[in-house]
């Protein structure tokens, strides 16, 4: 018994509890105010508990694919429920789940507005993203894409800050049309599939024997590309990221930063450069291209915002640079690398949005011009920034390092030049980081500021939990590399029984 | 034993985490108490692996593979310890000095808010410093050294208040930052080339000839680069003078025992690797020479007290990277040793006058001081002694005189048509020594004689008294483990560091030793003369007085002095710090402007098209026939013609 579609579905069930919980309790006093957010708790908790036992089992085959299960949906047009687990998977979802408990614990409870239906769609974005990472069905992925899109518009655009509905109309644009490409490279997949074959169906392994001319694979693969470089971000097409990181409500930012954009990299990996190898390793020097202006251009436009939030979503632009670039470096080093790199970056800078949303609901700005220094307010909150901050400059013995590293020497061997552009990346990493750390957290305390307070213990357990990950990742970074790689196309005879649907 | 030697590490590393985890329930003296023993535990460590060394218990190079780091196809690192003759100089340098130093600030830090952060950043410090120092794997060796930069920054914005010190602190990480990504560069060339950064084994590769010589000669240079960067040569000097912004037992810390001895330390560490790369030797040398004049003629114009030691450690530096530059590691290594103990003398010193003089830092304000505090005068004068390598008496003599032989005989190759000659190196170091005296001497007698112009308060306390006393006992005898040939056959240090080496003292005319000998002492007489006996005019403060501007009435001679008192490139640094920032912005009106272009573009194409549909839906039926009855003759005209 596979437990991946309760894996799936159990947050989207909850958060509908969440909601109907609200609505029915709606008036009846203060204290029953948060019911949605306790109901959110009970969830996480329980989706916890499903994962741990879903990393326990023992694995379908050897060091590779941990977990299936399959259902068939619309047989007519070979389309079916089917999830597939591999170290990879398991791994981002983990880093979901702990991301998605930070937030409960540190944000989500201010919401008061709606709050019912704010936890239903925190939880369906939820639902999405585990789905994504799980379905090995080519609609069923294209389904669970927009899934996560849907909610997280209206999170931004309801629940967000002053510029909400431009930031939430662009991010949704952005993503809503790049996805289009996407479903035209899948039919364009299926149908040559079909000609070929003569079987319909819309299997992820299937899919992946097919034949393909050069100037095909090309399309097909850019068709899917553009959709992950939407959301990774890759330089030209990063333009939704700003406003959305900045006008999101916390606990949207943290997703985002966090999760969404590792989505990107995840469809990169899965479905661009293992669909396919030959398209990504020719179009591999325009992508590394990206990926070193990606790192350059954000870091660069980092170093010039006032607004904190900004401040550290350029910075993501600049950290997914190095993934882009690890991952058409076209060795495993540099996959290994980047994904060392997306989980890292998805711990610190969730864990920096996190803190930026907390400054914001203490004393109310963005504007690190008028927050001023808080280390004599709140010693615990600037401590977890500083971390955060220097783990996202690159130090050594942190998570972005060893992914940086990876990267750098993947690089290298290909192209000592490109190496070198983008270790001057680190240079400017370290110009925006320690800007960061100058104006709000070690900076003379602004005249006039209202007293505030800090973390309680139980906010700094938590993010001591994510800097130990984060330590963990810098100096003991093995098993994830060993761990958390993509495993094979080919699947074992477990699974090929039902592979081909009627 | 093994075991003894990541606990040399660990205890620092620990006491960190006990003081940040305790999250200010660990107060000002008990933070500093808890933080000096675990740096005294670690010397003690230190002490004991030592005696083991000499016991013979241990046979070295002790290895200690704590666990894999990474590990992919072509390349793995691993963090790692080795213990070795070298390494363990250093561990005694950074944990006997940082021990001094720990107890000294528990004293001078005493009233402070903040001290808990303070002893926190500062065991951090020693701690990544001895992860530098004991790595046996370069990229674990990497960690140490981002670490002690993050920790110099840290602890040169300790006190955040002023804009102008967390400045300083960024200027400092920014300058060997970019020293430190073109290590990176030079990490990630060698693990290309080599699968592996073990420092033995690359060593290894190189005496084997299996790097080519593209490949040494650039990684060379690339790890030239970030070491001249961490220990604030030129053309990097101008972060370690801000860096005075920092608390002083910090600015001991930083001169002294950590940091800008990192890349001291590095080149000596992999001397084989220059060694086999000529222009990289040649470059080093003739980079140590310009610094240690530059530096000295800077030092010798400036009237702040702490910034006249900062330039002074600039100019020593100078003085190990042009030993490192001819060949002559060991004596870069040894001058590293004395050099710390002097110059956490003299900086501990500064601080306990800075303290008693009401945070007065300006030499010229200063004055007469030995009548008030006779124990601070007698050990500063003995540090300022031992940086002016007075003859016999002090450490610094026999260091400095050890790099003026090798500098004599060495012969640094920058292409085969173009050597450097050794005797030249040799009289511009001796000039340099010459000017050392001259400005550490001006610094004595400018603050502790002639006339009193500020009242000291208050008292030195016992705990900062020790450390100056201990630091005074090494300045002077810690020389005594080497000496010239000529004077005595003592050479203890080399023998220890480098059992292998050839005999490092062949016979020299011995009126170069003399040479060494007089000038430091001539410097001191002339230093006498010009600021010690004479009357009022050079006493006087020079900005306000105008005093060093009326004594240069010659042009270029002021211009020379503006250019060493601004820093040229300390400015050019500014200048592309603004023009960095000046383009960032028009880049992001640039962008600004195409985006929103663009969206102005897009909407008003929506908007004309949308005219242009609302004619057609104008809701009268006529005109909806006429739509459907155009419609169906364009399709049908169009499939009968096709």
């Amino acid at each position: 018994m596979s437990l991946l579609p309760a894996l799936v579905v159990l947050p989207v069930a909850g958060g509908v509890i969440a909601w109907l919980a609200d609505r029915l309790h709606v008036g009846t006093g203060v204290r029953m105010r948060s019911i949605s957010w306790f109901v959110s708790v009970v969830v996480l908790v329980l989706e916890t508990v499903l994962l741990v036992v879903e990393s326990l089992r023992p694995a379908l085959q050897a060091g590779g694919w941990r977990d299936h299960f399959f259902l068939p949906w619309i047989a007519q047009m070979g389309i079916a429920v089917r999830l597939d687990m591999d170290g990879l998977s398991l791994s981002l979802i983990w880093l979901s789940l702990l991301l998605c408990l930070a937030c409960v614990m540190f944000s989500t409870r201010q919401v008061t507005v709606s709050a019912g239906v704010f936890h239903f769609l925190f939880l369906s974005t939820l639902t999405g993203i585990i789905g994504t990472f799980l379905a090995t069905d080519l609609f069923l992925f294209f389904f669970f894409w927009e899934l996560m899109l849907v909610p997280m518009f209206v999170l931004i655009a309801q629940w967000g800050h002053e510029d909400r509905q431009r930031a939430a109309m662009k991010f949704f644009i952005f993503t809503q049309g790049s996805g289009l490409l996407m479903l035209l490279s899948i039919l364009g997949l299926v149908i040559i599939h079909y000609r070929q074959t003569g079987v319909l169906t819309f299997d992820y392994f299937a899919l992946a024997t097919t034949g393909l001319s050069p100037l095909g694979s090309m399309l097909l693969m850019l068709g899917f590309f553009v959709a992950f470089a939407v959301k990774l971000p890759v330089v030209p097409v990063h333009v939704w990221l700003p406003d959305a990181h900045t006008q999101a409500p916390t606990t949207a930012s943290v997703v985002l930063a966090g999760i969404l954009l590792k989505t990107g990299g995840y469809g990169m990996i899965r479905f661009d450069i293992m669909l396919f190898p030959d398209a990504a390793s020719r179009f591999a020097p325009v992508a590394m291209g990206l990926g070193i202006a990606g790192i350059l251009y954000g870091a660069w436009l980092s170093c010039e915002q006032d607004d904190i939030k900004r401040l550290i979503a350029y910075s993501s632009v600049s950290h997914m640079g190095f993934v882009l670039l690890g991952l058409f470096s076209g060795s495993w080093t540099g996959m290994q690398g980047a994904i060392i790199q997306m989980l890292a970056h998805g711990l610190s800078t969730g864990a920096l949005f996190l803190i930026a949303g907390s400054i914001q609901d203490r004393v109310h700005s963005r504007d690190m011009r008028m927050i001023g220094g808080l280390w004599a307010a709140m010693p615990r909150l600037s401590g977890a920034g500083v971390f955060f901050a220097v783990a996202s400059l690159g130090m050594p013995g942190l998570g972005n390092f060893a992914g940086e590293f990876l990267v750098l020497l993947a690089t290298w061997r290909v192209s000592p030049a490109m190496a070198v552009m983008a270790a001057a990346g680190l240079v400017l990493a370290a110009v925006y980081s320690l800007r960061l750390v100058n104006r709000v957290f070690l900076a003379p305390t602004r005249p006039g500021a209202q007293p505030v307070t800090d973390f309680p213990a139980r906010q700094m357990a938590l993010l001591g939990g994510i800097m130990v990950a984060v330590i963990v990742l810098g100096l003991y970074p093995r098993p994830f590399m060993t761990f958390a790689v993509p495993s094979a196309l080919s699947m074992t005879a477990a699974a090929s029984g039902e592979r081909r649907a009627p | 034993m093994a075991a003894l030697l990541p606990l040399v590490v660990v205890w620092p590393l620990a006491a960190t985490v006990i003081v940040f985890l305790s999250a200010g329930r660990i107060k000002g003296r008990s933070a500093g108490i808890l933080a000096t023993g675990a740096v005294g535990l670690s010397a003690m460590t230190g002490g004991v692996l030592a005696a083991g060394f000499m016991s013979g218990a241990v046979t070295y190079p002790l290895h200690v593979t704590l666990w894999e780091w990474m590990r992919v196809p072509g390349f793995s690192a691993t963090i790692a310890f080795a213990l070795d003759p070298v390494s363990l100089v250093m561990i005694a340098v950074v944990t006997i000095v940082g021990f001094l130093i720990h107890l000294y600030a528990i004293g001078y830090m005493a009233a402070d808010p903040g001290s808990a952060r303070f002893f926190g950043c500062m065991t951090l410090f020693v701690a990544a410093m001895l992860v530098l120092v004991l790595a046996s794997d370069l990229l674990c060796l990497f960690i140490g050294w981002e670490g002690v930069g993050l920790c110099s920054y840290l602890l040169i914005g300790f006190w955040y208040d002023s804009p102008a010190n967390t400045a300083a602190a960024r200027k400092a990480f920014y300058i060997t930052r970019i020293g430190d990504v073109a290590m990176l560069c030079g990490l990630l060339m060698m693990a290309t080339a080599t699968a592996s950064l073990q420092i033995d084994g690359l060593l290894f590769a190189v005496t084997a000839g299996q790097l080519s010589p593209a490949v040494m000669t650039g990684s060379a240079l690339l790890l030239l680069t970030g070491a001249l960067a961490k220990s604030a040569q030129i053309p990097f000097q101008s972060w370690l003078p801000d860096a005075m912004a920092g608390p002083t037992p910090t600015s001991a810390l930083i001169h002294a025992a950590t940091m800008v001895t990192a890349g001291v330390y590095l080149l000596a560490r992999l001397h084989g690797l220059f060694a086999a790369a000529a222009p990289a030797m040649a470059i080093m040398a003739a980079i140590g020479m310009l610094t240690l004049l530059v530096a000295a003629c800077t030092a010798l114009v400036q009237s702040d007290l702490k910034r006249i030691l900062a330039w002074s450690t600039i100019s020593q530096l100078g003085y190990m990277y042009l030993a490192l530059g001819v060949g002559a590691w060991q004596a870069a290594l040894f001058h590293l040793v004395t050099h710390a103990c002097f110059k956490a003398l003299l900086f501990l010193c500064a601080g306990a006058i800075i303290a008693r003089v009401d945070h007065e830092q300006d030499i010229f304000r200063m004055g007469g001081l030995r009548r008030f505090m006779p124990g601070v005068t007698a050990a500063f004068v003995i540090g300022a002694g031992a940086l002016a390598a007075l003859p016999l008496v002090t450490a610094g003599f026999y260091s400095k005189e050890m790099i003026l032989s090798a500098v004599w005989r060495g012969q640094p190759v920058l292409t085969p048509d173009f050597i450097l000659s050794g005797h030249l190196l040799w009289g511009g170091a001796l000039f340099g020594a010459l000017l050392t005296a001259l400005y550490i001497f001006r610094c004595v007698f400018l603050v502790f004689y002639g006339q009193e112009k500020t009242v000291p308060t208050g008292r030195t306390r016992w705990v900062m008294a020790v450390p100056l006393g201990c630091l005074a006992f090494l300045s002077v005898f810690v020389g005594c483990v080497e000496m010239p040939g000529d004077i005595a056959p003592v050479h203890l240090f080399t023998r220890f560091v480098d059992p292998a080496g050839m005999a490092f003292h062949p016979h020299e005319p011995v009126w170069l030793l003399l040479a060494g000998a007089i000038t430091p002492v001539a410097g001191a007489g002339i230093a006498w003369i010009v600021w010690g006996r004479s009357g009022p005019v050079t006493r006087t403060i020079p900005e306000t007085g105008g005093g060093t501007d009326d004594l240069l009435p010659v042009m270029p001679l002021r211009f020379v002095v503006r250019i060493t008192r601004y820093d040229l490139p300390d400015r050019l640094a500014a200048a592309a710090g603004w023009m960095t920032r000046a383009t960032s912005r028009m880049m992001m009106r640039a962008r600004r402007a195409a985006l929103h272009l663009a969206a102005e573009r897009t909407a008003m194409v929506g908007r004309e098209g949308t005219v242009v549909l609302v004619r057609m839906q104008n809701g009268r039926v006529r005109w909806y026939a006429g739509w459907i009855v155009a419609g169906l003759g364009a399709a049908l005209a169009w499939a009968m013609l096709s």
